[in-house]
Parts: structure tokens; sequence; C-alpha cells
């Protein structure tokens, strides 16, 4: 009872809110959608205490959905550590986002909409992760698509939202593509799409292989690249990202929700969730490594020179969801998910932080025209100081005093080492990487907070600290951002990690990596707090102590700069090999094929008629004599006809 | 019955060529409805010679009477035909064949 009640009630939140929000008015759908979430959210630590806890793998049958000869699929939702977890991070981070956006939405004239959204999402996120099999997640998977694509396009009156709502839900669509072939290759292998029944065989399709337009490929590794591609496009990874900070054209809280905590985890979800499959194709996992490390390092080189606010979180969090997926190609699953976890904490408050400084200048977002803001708002200012020390991982080497990003990010920086990979090139990427978060990080802080201030004296004047309404989500991410990290650390990535993930994530008789993962040198341990005091201290020499310097900085390395702020041409080259000719061939189709060929068939048939029928109503002249006169010829040719041939008498 | 030199052909070309001249006057007639009355007039008696020519030479007098019966109702369509010309011709001031056009599509 108590799962389904964590799943549905932001169902019928959304319901209530959904179709019944105009007649209650906004406020008391937004009560309703909060409370319902709230509820929800402290059902969901109960459930992580006893799942996580207590170890055993709960299923609950809610329907049988298809049944088609060997397709046999039913609701269920199955509750493991692994998903306790994940409803931990939804539920808790949702209801949050829900109470702060009362606040920040409250001059929105769609309220009520926009909390039956939020609702609506939060249904499919946890539909997702609560799935048993694969066809459910793939609901899931699709619903949480669809709810981004409604949120990103909230506003829907601003047309650069429309577009990034729709590039979000295309650029979705080819990842979705490859996952749902995976599923489809999955059912074809193994004639099921139960989670248990597909891990369960997984082990014996290895050394299998697939034959496709004459080319052979092993299977189970060709299946996981497939669901990967999934993961790739839902993650915003490397090629598949371009739709992440275009995203932010949706509200702030949405972009914390969804575009950071929860949605753009599934990925990552996905891939520990399936890790029985994915342990079996190490080709695979390599991918996933290589994709992870270099997205990581990619989104940390862009966020570094982006202006707007959001972008740089979001960017971050693109590369953030990196280092997650590095975790789990080297098999540190483990680490991956409290990566995710942590995250989820200090995304959330970074962006709800983020937020809040939007409110307070009255939407303005570009960071070059904020500054000093600290005496302002200085509750907001302290929030986003706990957010910007958890993400770039402050904490004391050797020791368990720390920030949530220290745990976390360090336990992947350490797996990445430890996986020995060619070169150890994801070591190295992600090290980079923790110089730049913390460099962009700091820098977002002091171009927002501290220096002299670039506002307009007017907005700078009426700059005005949150509702409490809005700060107590805050505090309570911040909260999590300081203890998520030492509290669990020791169940996710530490020495009770066997006990406390069971059988919700499985490891390779050769995977030895979370053990290896705590034998590294000591100079590894200490490359990520060097990495993050270096990161702080060129940003306090750039924006700080020497505001000339990144100005001489972008002028003396000005194709390198406009190569970052462009986002290395991603968008542009997009633009010219695939929405172009994509654009040019729907002309030729509509204009030429619709508009010329089906359109010229109908109206040509149509005008021919009316033409004849022109020529023939000439005939008809009104004139008496002309009838009698038609006649009499006929007769005569009639009769003419008949003197002739004998009139069929013969 | 037995005409000298006058055969049944005579007849029948006399009666042909009243009709062709009712043809003629119906097709060729641009002015006036009453003339297209009198050329249908026209065509049923070269009919009546016709039917009469033929009941003579054939001894039956079927045609006869069917002749007169013809006649009767020339009478009564001619009653008609004038009737309704003279009506037009109140309602629209002109019984002129090329302003009896309604009907055009």
């Amino acid at each position: 009872m108590i799962y389904k009640a964590i799943v549905f009630l932001p169902l019928f939140g959304a319901i209530i809110a959904g179709f019944f929000g105009r007649l209650l008015g906004a406020r008391p759908s937004e009560l309703i959608t909060t409370g319902f979430l709230l509820i929800a959210a402290a059902l969901s630590w109960v459930v992580f205490w006893n799942v996580g806890f207590g170890g055993e793998t709960i299923k609950v049958p809610i329907a049988r959905w298809i049944a088609s000869g060997e397709l046999d699929i039913a609701w269920s939702l199955r509750i493991d550590t692994l998903t306790a977890v994940m409803l931990v991070v939804v539920n808790t981070v949702s209801s949050l986002v829900h109470l702060y956006s009362i606040g920040y939405m409250h001059e929105d004239e769609h309220r009520q909409r926009f909390f039956a959204y939020l609702s609506l999402f939060t249904f499919a996120m946890l539909m997702l992760v609560t799935s048993d099999n694969l066809v459910q997640m793939f609901f899931g998977w699709e619903g949480v698509g669809l709810a981004s694509y409604l949120l990103i396009g909230f506003w829907f009156k601003k047309p650069s939202a429309n577009e990034a709502a729709m590039k979000a839900f295309i650029v979705n669509r080819v990842g979705d593509f490859g996952f749902a072939l995976g599923i489809f290759g999955l059912f074809a292998t193994f004639k099921t799409v139960q989670l248990d029944a597909v891990f369960a065989a997984a082990a014996g399709a290895v050394g299998k292989s697939i034959t496709l337009l004459g080319y052979q490929f092993d299977l189970i590794t060709a299946l996981s690249l497939l669901l990967f591609m999934g993961a790739m496009g839902k993650s915003a990874q490397f090629l598949l990202h371009t739709w992440l900070p275009d995203a932010m054209e949706g509200p702030t809280p949405v972009s914390a929700l969804i575009h950071a905590a929860t949605m753009v985890t599934a990925g990552v979800f996905m891939v520990a969730r399936l890790s029985p499959v994915f342990e079996h194709a190490p080709y695979a996992l390599q991918i996933v490594t290589l994709v992870g490390a270099v997205t990581a390092f990619f989104a940390a080189t862009v966020g570094l020179v982006q202006n707007d606010i959001k972008r740089v979180i979001a960017y971050s969090t693109c590369s953030q969801l990196g280092y997650m997926f590095v975790a789990c190609g080297v098999g540190a699953y483990g680490a991956g998910i409290f990566h995710l976890f942590t995250h989820a904490f200090f995304k959330a408050l970074l962006f709800l932080g983020a937020g809040s400084v939007i409110h307070a200048m009255h939407h303005e977002q570009d960071m070059r025209n904020m500054g000093g803001l600290a005496p302002k708002i200085r509750t907001t200012w302290a929030m986003m100081l706990i957010g910007t020390l958890a993400l770039t991982g402050v904490g004391i080497p050797f020791t368990s005093i720390g920030f949530a990003g220290y745990f976390s990010k360090d336990a992947i920086i350490e797996a990445a080492y430890a996986a020995h990979t060619p070169g150890n090139y994801a070591f190295w990427l992600l090290v980079v990487a923790a110089i730049m978060t913390s460099f962009y990080s700091w820098r977002l802080m002091f171009l927002t907070f501290h220096g002299k201030t670039r506002a307009e004296p007017d907005t700078f004047k009426h700059a005005h600290e949150s509702p409490m309404v809005m700060l107590v989500a805050l505090f309570v991410l911040a909260l999590g951002a300081v203890v998520a990290g030492f509290v669990f650390k020791a169940y996710f990535v530490g020495e009770a990690y066997k006990a406390f993930w069971g059988k919700a994530l499985f490891e390779g008789p050769h995977n030895h990596i979370m053990h290896a993962m705590h034998e590294v040198p000591a100079w590894v341990v200490a490359a990520p707090f060097i990495a993050m005091v270096a990161g702080f201290g060129l940003s306090w020499l750039y924006y700080i102590a020497m505001p000339s310097l990144p100005e001489a900085t972008a002028r003396a390395f000005r194709p390198v700069y406009l190569f970052l702020l462009n986002k290395w041409y991603f968008d542009e080259l997009y633009d010219a090999i695939f929405v172009r000719p994509a654009m040019w061939l729907g002309r030729a189709l509509w204009k030429g094929g619709d508009g010329r060929v089906i359109d010229g068939t109908i109206n040509g048939t149509a005008d021919s008629v009316v033409w004849t029928t022109g020529r023939l109503n000439r005939l008809q002249t009104g004139y008496v004599y002309h009838y009698a006169f038609a006649m009499m010829i006929g007769v005569a040719l009639i009769i003419t006809a008949f003197m002739f041939y004998g009139g069929g008498l013969k | 019955m037995q005409l000298d030199g006058i055969g049944i052909g005579h007849f029948l070309t006399v009666a042909a060529c009243l009709f062709t001249i009712g043809i003629f006057g119906i097709f060729l007639n641009r002015k006036n409805v009453i003339v297209i009355l009198m050329s249908v007039e026209l065509m049923l008696l070269a009919v009546n010679i016709n039917l009469v020519a033929f009941s003579a030479f054939t001894n039956d007098l079927v045609g006869q009477v069917f002749a007169m019966m013809v006649l009767t109702v020339a009478a009564a369509e001619a009653a008609i035909g004038l009737a309704i010309v003279v009506v037009y011709f109140r309602n629209r001031g002109s019984i002129a064949v090329e302003d009896i056009n309604m009907m055009k599509g």
C-alpha cells in the first residue's frame, strides 16, 4: 500500500490540478500537489530505511498490461535498494521544488498547469524507477520526456522556449530510438522483458552474435550499446547533449527538478539497473567510460565561458553526469549512484539558489549584469556557497570530513584510476574536469555575488531576498548537500556496500573495482583536492584579484575562447548536418510532393470537371428551336442507321 | 381508289415538302413565336396528308379517323399555344424568339 501511495499520489495530484485546477483555483491546486508530494517524500524515506537497510526486494503487482503470445507484461512495482535510493532522490527534490515553486511562480497565471505538469513528471519518473520490466521503464522514460517537453515549453508565448522544448524532444527521440531497439533486441533474444528473467538469462547470451546487414555483432555488446544510446539521450551525454543547455528556457524550478536532479540521471539509473546485462559486455562498458569521460571534460570546458547563470549550471550538470557514467563504465555502479544521490541535492540547491538570484534580480540571468549581490541576499548567498562547496568537492583528504561532493566525486575519480583505462585517460580527463568544475563554480559565485556590481542601479536597489517558502527548500537541500556524503558513504561505496545494495547492483566475477578503488596511491586520493584548490585559486585570481585578466585571456586566446563560447560549434554542426537537410527534404516533400503531385492531381481533376462542364454548359442555349433541331438531327441519324443496318432486325 | 397518273408517291412527296417547310419554319425563324406555332400546324397537316393518303390507297378507314383525331388535337394545341403566347406577351412585353431563353444553362 505504501509503495502504491508513493507512486500514485503524484498522479492524483496531477489529475486534480490538471483537470480541476480551474475549478479549484491556483492556491488549492498548489497545496494539494505539494501536500501529496510531501507525503510521498516522507513515505520514500520510510521505504528507503526498510528496503535499503532491510535488503530484500519487494514486488507489488498492480495490473496485467499486455498479453500477446510470448509478450506478457504486467504493471508492477519493483522496490529494491536502487529503487529506494531513486525514490528518495525523486520525491525529496520534487516535493521541495513544488514548495519552492509556490513562491517562485506566484506571479504566473497558469500555476495550476505548472503544478500539474510537475506532479505528472514526478509520477512518470517514479514509474521509471520502480519498473519491473523494460516496457514499463520505457513508459516512464517517455513520460518524463513528455513532461520535460511540456515544462520547458511552459512559457509557450516565448518562441525560444518552444524551440528549446522541441529540440529536447527531438534529440531525445534519437536516444529513445536506440533504447527501443535495445528492448526489442532483448525481447527477441530472451523472449521476455521481465528484468529478473533477462538478468538470469544474460550470462547465457555471452559469445552469441547477431548478423545485421551482413556484419556480425556480438549480441550482448550490441544490445548494451543500443540501451546506452537511450541513456546518452536522456542524460545529455556527448553528441546528444545539445538539448540540455537550451532546456534552461523553462522555469528555474523545472531546471532544478528535471534537468539537474532527476530526469537527466535516468540514464545513469538505467545503466546501473541493467548492470547484469552491461557486466557481460566489457566492450560496451569501455564505450560508456569513454563517453562519460569525454562529456565530463567537454561540458566543463564550455561551462568555463558561459555568461548565463543557468547555463553554467546546466553544463556543470552535463559534466557531472559524465562522471557518473565513468563510474558505471568502470564497474563502480555504487559510486555512480552515490554521485547521482549527492549531486541531486547540491545541484538542485544550486539551481534553486540561481532561481532565487533571478527572482531577486527580476528575471535577469546574465552574470555580466550581476555582481556584488551577497550583502543584498545573504541567505541565498550562503546556500549557493554550500552548493558550490559541495559541487567542487571540498573536504579534507584522507579523512571523512567534507561536503557531499567530496565523497562521491572523489570516489569516482579513484575508481577511474583503479580501472586502468588506456593511458589512464579517464582519470586524467576527470581530474582536469575537476579543476574546471572548481573554476567555473567559483566564477559563478564571484561574478554573481562579489566584486562591484554591474547591475542596473534600479534593479540592484530593488534586489530582495526570496520569501520563506522558497528558502525552506534551499535549507533542506543545503542540509542534504552537507551531510549526504559522510552519512551514506559507508553504505553506497564503503565497507557495507555489498549488504546495502544486495542484488540490486550486479558485479561480474572479474569486477573488483569497488575494492581496488580504496587501494589507490595517495597522490591519486589527493588529486581531486589539488584540482579543486587550483580551480579556486585561478578563479579568485581571475575574478577577484585581477578582474581585467579574463578579458585579456579571452583576447589572447580568441579562437579558443570563441570555440568554447560557441559550445564547440555543435549546434552549428548539427544544423548543417541534420537540421538543414531535414528542412530541405521536408520543404521539397511539402512543396513538390504534397503541393505539386498530390494537390496537383486532385485539384487538376476537380478543375478539369469544371472546365468540361463549362463547355457542356454552352450547349444549353435556352432556345427551344436548338433543342428541337438537335432532336431532329438525332431522329434523322437514327433513321439513317436503321436504313443502312436494318435496325438490328436482320 | 385510282387517280389518273397520280400515285401515292405524289401524295407522300407533297407531305414531305410540307413537313420540311414546317421544320425550316421553326429553325430559321428568329422573329416570332407565332410563326413557330404555324410551322407546327404545318407539320401536323403534312402528317395528316400521309395518314389520309395511306388510308385511301389501302382501303382502310382507320387512317382517316386518326386524321380527324389529329385535327382535334391540333386545334386544341393551337388554342393553348396562342394562349401561352398571349400570357407571355403580357408578362414580358415581347414574343421575339431570341428573348425566350430562360432555360439557358
